[in-house]
């Protein structure tokens, strides 16, 4: 039975376009869009809200398996429909690493079980994010593995990543890396500059980003894998990503809302839920970051959905640990971009569906026939205050507790199934 | 007038807070020279001191002050305590808070946490020193200490020399002088200088003859060898001879300029053994004698806060 979405301002990132609309989706896919007259049907009314194709967020960490009391599948999956993912591309620094198809196995079990949402494991890139051997990316690839990371910890040995590359490029697989050197970040809790010297805190400058990328990159242009930065969030690399994508090299780059919305400043009196990896930037590297998402250098953005409870938060700055949850969030806090006249609407939904999907090979992230029945309808401007405790993750750990946000998804569909309705 | 309910750092305090601190301060510093028994203005007040990190000076200073103005002094030894078996912070806090103590005295490896603590208790907090961040009694028992050689506490030219990347009393320091309207100056390898401090003080310089030249106050920071994770001077004997504190360099600053040294020295390493000892320029045994005067002061400004509350919102609130 085919419905109709009618009177909704289409956001078309293929297109660029905003206009009123109307969207019809049968059997979990999407037959026909337009702007005419609707055809007759069951039909849903929009109410002139926004209609666009569901995000796609690439690197949300899930504590299944191993760290379950932080988040499973069923509360990230809760938390992700309300807030308008319709894809949750997983990371694979789970306990133990998802580094063998067994593991893989389980975790997409346990998805299929519990997520309403779609879910897409990427896969460990190295044996025990070790470093040292490179797992079984053809296994891992034919049991479902989208693309191959080590998380938060870059391999460092240029020998072993140059050979995993290598390996991955004939498979045609995706290496997601986090380009920040590790013997520089080690230990650090802040990005160094007046504010940290003033709390006295360990830090690490920005150029660790750009160092790593640069490495990155060489080996990238020796082997021609696919090569997406998970997050990119300062001037200085950003930079280095400009000349190689002149270059034509096979590379994309994400960032986090956090660094796009958030600036070291916001540590002050040393909040915790304030520390995420890599630290938050100046004020000037966010702008920078911000441009390079309006001019589309930057590909993707993502929540970088990391859960922490409450005793890994409670401690002193150094000791507590890095990440924060955004699956709620992600949309309302984008907005602030588009409020603030930095972006529009399109501009956005490429980084936050097309150009995901179009990096893991997905028909999703966009509004035409053919395309999954992967659906967002949000009211852009609706006004709320955020409280932490009404978060469904599991784990509340959010820098935006009490901030104003404006922006709220109304409905979600997945496959033309709508999972979430406020 | 003190309107603060705990000492977390020099950051928050005015001028006249500080000037406040000093006066009472020295007065505390006459009668225990004098020997004249203070009025036990903390009778009936218990104190902890908590320090999670070694410290002798700092910490029997701390009950020194205590107990000559009345209070019942606690030490606890952290390392053997719970939080060697696994307890958070803020539950060793909540712990104690429950046991109803009136000061709170707190040392700890990590910036940030003792304003984590003291968010979480009901007494007064004094920070004794966390991490990198502050080390407010510090700076003011080395204010005091320049206020009685100097006459005055502004207009000053101050060298702060060493290892300032690692150093609590360099900040803390650093935020009380340039409040009071000195001129401060950082002397160190550029090593040991943290990213960005050059937004916190006008001058900085790796040469010590630069440094020192026309100061009023040498002030020398020990190396903190257990903080470093390697690599940050080639060798001890290199880091004397650039920047170890001897008579021939001291001969750049003024000629009636004093050393200052907040302990415990490294003999050799970033101070002259006889220059230490030399009662005419070194000021560091008056430093360890103003210490517990400060912290009388500061002990009984914020008792005095605990019955009836901070005068007026409190700047220094975490």
């Amino acid at each position: 039975m085919t419905t109709t979405l009618i009177n909704a301002k289409l956001v078309n990132p293929d297109s660029c376009t905003e206009n009123l609309g109307w969207v019809s989706f049968d059997n979990g896919t999407i037959t026909a869009t337009g702007t005419d007259t609707p055809p007759a049907g069951p039909s849903i009314d929009a109410q002139g809200k926004c209609l666009a194709p569901g995000i796609i967020d690439i690197g949300v960490k899930i504590g299944e398996p191993g760290e379950r009391h932080k988040e499973s599948y069923k509360t990230a999956a809760a938390a992700a429909a309300a807030g308008g993912v319709t894809t949750m591309v997983t990371r694979p620094d789970t306990t133990p690493v998802t580094d063998t198809p067994e593991t893989l196995t389980f975790a997409m079990r346990r998805a299929a079980e519990a997520s309403p949402v779609h879910v897409l494991p990427m896969a460990a890139l190295t044996k025990g994010f070790e470093g040292r051997e490179m797992t079984e990316i053809g296994f891992l690839r034919d049991a479902g593995a989208v693309a191959f990371s080590d998380a938060d910890r870059p391999v460092q040995n240029p020998k072993v990543l140059s050979r995993a590359m290598q390996y991955a490029a004939g498979l045609d697989a995706l290496i997601v890396a986090h380009p920040q050197e590790p013997t520089l970040s080690k230990g650090a809790a802040m990005t160094s500059g007046p504010f940290a010297a003033k709390l006295g805190l360990p830090t690490v400058s920005p150029m660790a980003e750009r160092m790593q990328l640069e490495r990155d990159l060489a080996l990238v242009e020796m082997t021609g894998v696919r090569y997406h930065a998970d997050q990119l969030t300062c001037g200085v690399a950003l930079e280095v990503l400009k000349l190689a994508k002149a270059q034509g090299l096979p590379v994309t780059a994400g960032t986090s809302v956090h660094h796009l919305t958030l600036n070291t400043f916001d540590t002050d009196d040393y909040r915790t839920f304030f520390k995420v990896k890599p630290p938050l930037r100046s004020e000037e590297d966010r702008m920078a970051t911000v441009e390079a998402l309006a001019e589309g250098l930057i590909d993707v953005v993502s929540s970088m959905h990391t859960p922490q409870d409450e005793e890994s938060k409670r401690l002193p700055f150094e000791e507590a640990a890095s990440g924060a949850v955004a699956l709620e969030t992600l949309l309302p806090a984008c907005l602030q971009l588009v409020h603030a006249g930095h972006l529009d609407l399109p501009t956005l939904f490429r980084a936050l569906s097309l150009n995901p999907a179009r990096l893991l090979g997905l028909p999703a992230g966009r509004l035409t026939p053919g395309a999954p029945a992967d659906l967002i309808l949000f009211d852009p401007d609706a006004p709320f205050v955020l409280d932490r405790s009404t978060l469904r993750s599991k784990s509340k750990n959010t820098p935006y507790d009490g901030r104003r946000m404006q922006g709220r998804v109304l409905r979600t569909f997945v496959s033309g199934v709508e999972v979430f309705a406020r | 007038m003190f309107p603060h309910r705990h000492l977390l750092g020099i950051e928050g305090l005015s001028p006249a807070d500080i000037t406040t601190l000093l006066d009472l301060a020295e007065r505390y510093a006459q009668a225990n020279r004098s020997g004249v028994k203070s009025d036990p203005v903390l009778k009936g007040l218990t104190q902890i001191n908590m320090f999670f990190e070694n410290s002798t000076r700092t910490q029997s200073s701390f009950e020194i002050a205590g107990k000559r103005l009345g209070a019942d002094v606690m030490n606890m030894a952290m390392q053997a305590s719970s939080i060697a078996k696994g307890e958070t912070l803020i539950d060793t806090a909540l712990t104690l808070n429950a046991m109803h103590p009136d000061l709170l005295v707190v040392r700890h490896p990590h910036s940030g946490a003792v304003n984590l603590l003291a968010s979480k208790v009901n007494c007064a907090v004094l920070n004794a020193g966390d991490g990198r961040h502050e080390h407010p009694t510090q700076a003011l028992l080395d204010a005091l200490t320049i206020r009685r050689r100097k006459g005055r506490l502004h207009r000053l030219t101050i060298a702060i020399c060493g290892d300032i990347a690692h150093s609590r009393v360099a900040r803390s320091n650093m935020i009380l002088l340039g409040l009071m309207e000195n001129r401060v100056r950082l002397v160190g390898p550029r090593t040991l200088m943290p990213a960005g401090v050059d937004h916190m003080v006008a001058e900085m310089t790796d040469d010590m003859a630069e440094g020192l030249k026309d100061a009023d106050v040498v002030m020398m920071l020990r190396l903190q060898r257990e903080r470093m994770d390697g690599g940050f001077i080639p060798s001890e004997r290199e880091y004397y001879h650039r920047f170890g504190l001897d008579a021939e360099k001291l001969k750049h600053a003024k000629l009636d300029a004093i050393v200052m040294h907040p302990g415990p020295m490294n003999r050799g390493v970033e101070i002259d053994g006889l220059l230490a000892d030399d009662i005419n320029v070194s000021v560091i045994q008056e430093q360890v004698e103003m210490g517990v005067a400060v912290r009388m002061a500061a002990m009984e400004l914020l008792a005095r806060n605990l019955k009836t509350g901070p005068a007026v919102a409190d700047a220094n609130a975490p």
